[in-house]
């Protein structure tokens, strides 16, 4: 169309120009002089055959990485059948300064989200939780903000609950670690007892931080389960959830480098986002130009779409990473494969409640509450699928509820 | 103007300025596909990249309905993961419930259809509002039901359809249901275009109003698009819940793969232009590029970068030719209030 | 029906911007008598300051969408303009309190190339907005998950500052979204960009032919919206103290078109308001306040946000729009039949 009698084509050229320029900076990494303390990136996920050395990286911090994997071999201070209340190597701190013996408390609880079946089994187990208190007395509001994983909603929804100046407690879970950081130092200082558990914030300002063992030795479980259970130059598939989610950024960056020290041949680690049609369209193509002995993946979800990819290619089961959530295990069970499920245990969400009383009461707590993380091996299986056997299926055995009132009415009509 | 394309007939798609584009892109990546991958080429692999690909051919198909017509739906994603989570509520493993479940979930999407539809053409609210509110609806709603996150499981029986297959006649692989169903849609749609309904659909889309002057009923027109992409998403959210059963995030941003499919098979947003198979080639296309991204090994991070890249090419690419045509390429012919977009042709 | 007559008619009925506003009223006022019922103040300071924090984000992206729609386009790539310019200022920034300018230019460059970018894939390759941005959208995500993996970069403390105080009981981001909003109100009502951006939403071809440079229109009307994401994307990484890529997930892109279309702009262009955004952005934002203080079901807002903008949108069609919104230089046809679709 040449209404004005000027040629096409330099329209076009500047249009190709225009995208050319924007694909070229979004493919050059020259972006404005980079002197934060992120250093430097990793390359592209790609096969990473001993390309990762002992050094720190973004998500790779050695210390860490080697305390936890050794804290999983600590026995922990606390009732052995109360798992939610163990602590691994607490240092305890005092906390006088917020004892209150009154009853009637008003407990507020800022959440990351309910968007997964995690997170909605242990909300479930959490409110239950709360209950109890409520039937003593202790508590009589308990005000929950859902933030739907906004990390700016959930900034708006803590600065109202401390402004409200309402709160004797507050319980928070991050929707991100970073950028929740400024906020709860502010509630912080705003005097109220701050808990955070989960995923946990860059700061040491709160009360307690409540956390199994961690990502490294989650990844861990997983990845030295497949190097034990693998010859060498066998070829594992890593399947991974999104970038960016630093717990997960952890559990890879643990299994990476135990995959790098164990002559397993990584075929690539791809983010599926958690969505089954992927996982099994990601694992059927792989399946097609080879083998694949076995799948480490960094959280459950989806896991069992990755072995039915196997059977609708008629390929043998690899041996398997899932986690506990009950249609996994149920597979498990049904398929005999070799395999261990990891656990990020979700009866932590009982123990921020807990912790409240605690520190309402004056007793000392830790700095930071380590709770145990103890995988479902194929020894523990049967023990835990027929003290659930009534569950949906997109449950986690390891809730912690089962002495709580509404058990197990709440969990299963959920 | 008529009488070449009835001497062409079926061959009109493939004139240059119609969606020969679509079809082009679509043989080089299977070629490229090939190329890297022989074993892809066997009956097993196609089969198995049917069955990944047939819930978005679906989906193209109702989308395209709409489109033709010169609407948006958006609600498709939000309506396929409502109904995914639906039927994993209500069946909860059991057999016996498949079939009454599947008759709900049908009467469900075609009720969100006709809301869809009566609420763009009696309310006059654009449809790309109107399915963006039903959108944020049915998202809203269907976490209040369940509580966050879906529960339940789907039954074996249901899952059949988009998982399961029957032994072939020829050769020693499985021919997958989702095969099946994807042919009948395709079969089906076609013949639907071409009977009056359908090339009202496509008049209505080009010019509601010389069509309203010539007799056509447009809001039953519109209404049974949106019946049909209503329709149609329960059938992609049968072959998708088939596929890989119930996962947390079943069905998010569908809505734009599928208009991307469909743009992409030379289908024009705001209507008037584009048939059922090219809507299909643009279906086929996209999902090869996701099997040609995995073959090359593109980090996974990068991918949607060269996705929308050639996205925006293929689009770029198929509005040049008619920018040599006599025909007007202008908004003014866009109908006014319907979709907020600067022709491409 | 003589003309005269609708004339009158029409003097008698109100904008849609004000409409917008009596709405905005009747759910202060609902609000009040419910939060009052469970015992809470909903004009308490805190309350206030929360409705205006959880209003200014979308309401700054939403104004740029606001340009954008009026010009008869679409902006489906500021989700991820946001998040790139928010890395960009802290990155940039990398915790030292003398490069904050840097940074702000820095991240608002970035934007402002992108609107560019956006615009001239528009109008050049002649391809449909929603397909445009959509693409040069994906094509930022890409890049964002590759090169940063979640959060990076540091804001130094006294611009984090900038994210959390308040003046009274206005928040610095509102003062910033609420002159945002003045200056996009200027600028439509009183500027030649702006009445060009109505000319050529209304009908590009007539606006072309009265010689109004529609692609350089366009153009201007993506820069501005990538730049209001870009000012957007600064505060959301003083608020953080980072930069953050997963701001991309927070749908700003759908959000910010609800709130326009919830303000009276029409989707297909040439009529409507940025104070009418402002409105609708606020009234979404009183209804998370007082979800959130009510303690209600957070899904339930999602079901109520879809009815409320099927129902405004319809109200607005049903009703004669005010003419007085319009800036069409050259009104459309109103036929014998008198529809103003």
């Amino acid at each position: 169309m040449s209404l004005n009698g000027r040629s096409t084509y330099p329209r076009i050229t500047r249009g190709v120009m225009a995208i050319a320029a924007l694909s070229l900076m979004a493919a050059c990494t020259t972006d404005a002089p980079d002197e934060s303390d992120q250093p430097a990136d990793e390359p592209a996920p790609a096969a990473t055959e001993g390309a990762v050395a002992d050094t720190d990286s973004e998500w790779f911090v050695l210390a860490d990485y080697e305390r936890q994997l050794a804290q999983r071999d600590v026995t922990p201070e606390g009732p052995a059948d109360q798992p939610w209340l163990q602590m691994i190597e607490p240092e305890l701190v005092d906390m006088s300064e917020f004892a209150d013996a009154a009853p009637g408390k008003t407990l507020c609880f800022a959440n990351a989200s309910v968007s997964n079946p995690w997170r909605v089994t242990g909300f479930i187990t959490m409110q239950e939780q709360v209950k109890v208190l409520q039937d003593e007395g202790l508590i009589t509001d308990f005000r929950v903000s859902d933030a739907a994983d906004d990390d700016n909603q959930q900034i708006s929804d803590i600065q109202a609950f401390v402004a409200s100046g309402e709160c004797d407690a507050l319980i928070v879970s991050p929707v991100t670690t970073a950028t929740l950081t400024p906020v709860v130092e502010s509630a912080c200082e705003a005097g109220l007892p701050v808990i955070v558990f989960d995923r946990g914030v860059n700061t040491d300002c709160m009360a307690t931080f409540i956390h199994p063992i961690g990502g490294y030795a989650y990844g861990a479980d997983g990845a030295e389960f497949l190097r034990d259970n693998l010859e060498p130059g066998s070829t594992v598939l890593a399947l991974r959830i999104s970038p960016g989610v630093d717990v997960l950024e952890n559990r890879w960056a643990a299994a990476e480098k135990i995959f790098a020290e164990s002559g397993l041949e990584v075929l690539g680690n791809e983010f599926t986002g958690g969505d089954g049609a992927t996982i099994k369209d990601i694992v059927t193509q792989y399946l097609q130009r080879g083998d694949v002995d076995g799948i480490w993946m960094d959280a459950g979800d989806g896991s069992v779409a990755a072995l039915e990819a196997f059977e609708d290619a008629g390929k043998p089961y690899p041996v398997m990473v899932g986690e506990d959530e009950m249609s996994f295990l149920r597979k498990w069970d049904e398929t005999a494969i070799t395999a261990i499920a990891p656990v990020y245990s979700n009866f932590q969400w009982r123990t921020p409640i807990l912790a409240a009383q605690k520190i309402w009461a004056g007793e000392e707590v830790p700095s930071e509450w380590v709770l145990p993380q103890q995988p479902i091996t194929a020894d523990d299986l049967k023990a835990f699928l027929e003290a659930n056997a009534e569950m949906p299926s997109l449950h986690y055995a390891k809730f912690g509820g089962e002495e709580l009132p509404g058990y197990p009415d709440v969990w299963m009509n959920r | 103007m008529t009488r070449p394309v009835r001497r062409l007939g079926a061959l009109h798609p493939l004139t240059p300025g119609g969606h020969w584009a679509a079809y082009l892109i679509l043989v080089l990546i299977f070629v490229a596909v090939f190329w890297l991958n022989p074993s892809f080429a066997e009956p097993a692999s196609l089969m198995a990249f049917v069955k990944k690909a047939a819930p978005l051919v679906v989906l193209a198909v109702g989308q395209y309905f709409v489109i033709v017509n010169g609407e948006f739906d958006l609600s498709v994603g939000s309506l396929v993961g409502a109904q995914v989570v639906i039927a994993a509520k209500m069946l909860n493993g059991e057999e016996s419930r498949t079939w009454p479940v599947l008759a709900f979930m049908i009467v469900f999407g075609l009720l969100i259809g006709l809301v869809n539809g009566l609420v763009t053409t009696v309310l006059r609210v654009p449809s790309f509002i109107t399915t963006i509110g039903m959108m944020f609806v049915l998202y809203g709603a269907i976490r209040l039901w369940t509580g966050g996150a879906p529960t339940g499981a789907l039954s074996v029986a249901f899952r059949q359809v988009g998982r399961g297959g029957f032994a072939s006649p020829v050769g020693q692989f499985q021919i997958p249901w989702a095969l099946v169903v994807v042919v009948v849609v395709a079969v089906l749609a076609v013949s639907l275009m071409r009977r009056p309904f359908g090339r009202t659909l496509v008049a209505t889309g080009d010019n509601p109003r010389a069509a309203e002057f010539s007799g056509v009923h447009h809001a039953w027109v519109t209404t049974r698009a949106f019946l049909l992409s209503g329709f149609l998403a329960t059938v992609a959210a049968v072959l998708i819940g088939g596929y890989a059963g119930v996962t947390a995030q079943v069905g998010a941003g569908l809505e734009f793969t599928a208009i991307t499919a469909v743009v992409l098979g030379g289908v024009v947003l705001g209507g008037g232009r584009g048939t059922v198979p090219a809507a299909i080639a643009g279906a086929l296309t996209l999902e090869a590029l996701f099997t040609l991204f995995n073959q090359l090994s593109v980090p996974s991070t990068l991918r949607p970068t060269v996705q929308g890249a050639i996205i925006i090419a293929a689009v770029a690419f198929a509005a040049l030719p008619r920018r040599h045509r006599s025909r007007p390429v202008s908004g003014a012919v866009a109908p006014e209030g319907r979709e907020p977009l600067p022709a491409a042709g | 029906m003589s003309t005269a007559w609708s004339v009158t008619r029409r003097r008698h009925r109100l904008g849609s911007t004000e409409v917008v506003y009596l709405a905005l009223l009747g759910l202060l006022a609902l609000s009040a008598v419910l939060v009052a019922a469970s015992g809470g103040n909903l004009f308490s300071q805190a309350n206030l300051v929360d409705m205006l924090t959880r209003s200014s984000l979308l309401g700054m992206v939403a104004v740029g969408q606001t340009f954008v729609i009026l010009s008869g386009s679409l902006d489906l790539s500021v989700g991820y303009v946001v998040a790139w310019s928010s890395l960009v200022a802290a990155t940039t920034m990398a915790g030292d309190p003398a490069r904050v300018p840097l940074g702000i230019a820095a991240a608002l460059g970035v934007a402002a190339l992108v609107g560019l970018a956006n615009g001239t894939v528009i109008t050049r390759l002649r391809v449909s907005p929603f397909i445009a941005t959509l693409g040069v959208g994906l094509i930022i995500k890409g890049y964002l998950d590759t090169q940063y993996k979640g959060p990076a970069g540091e804001v130094p403390a006294s611009f984090q500052a900038f994210g959390y105080s308040r003046i009274g009981p206005l928040p610095v981001s509102a003062i910033v979204m609420l002159a945002l909003v003045a200056a996009g109100a200027v600028v439509l009502a009183r500027t030649r960009l702006g009445h060009h951006m109505f000319a050529v939403g209304g009908s590009q071809d007539v606006a072309r032919l009265s010689g109004i440079r529609t692609h350089r229109t366009v153009i201007s009307a993506h820069v501005l919206s990538a730049l209001m994401a870009g000012v957007a994307g600064v505060l959301i990484a003083s608020r953080f103290g980072t930069g953050s890529a997963l701001v991309y997930t927070a749908g700003y892109d759908l959000n910010s078109i609800a709130a326009v279309v919830l303000g009276g702009t029409l989707l297909a262009g040439g009529r409507g308001s940025v104070i009418g955004t402002a409105g609708g952005v606020l009234i979404l934002g009183v209804i998370d306040t007082v979800f959130n203080i009510l303690q209600v079901d957070p899904f339930f807002k999602d079901v109520l946000r879809g009815v409320i903008i099927i129902v405004a949108v319809a109200v607005y069609a049903r009703r004669q729009i005010d003419p007085s919104s319009r800036r069409t230089r050259f009104p459309a046809g109103r036929t014998a039949g008198g529809e103003a679709r």
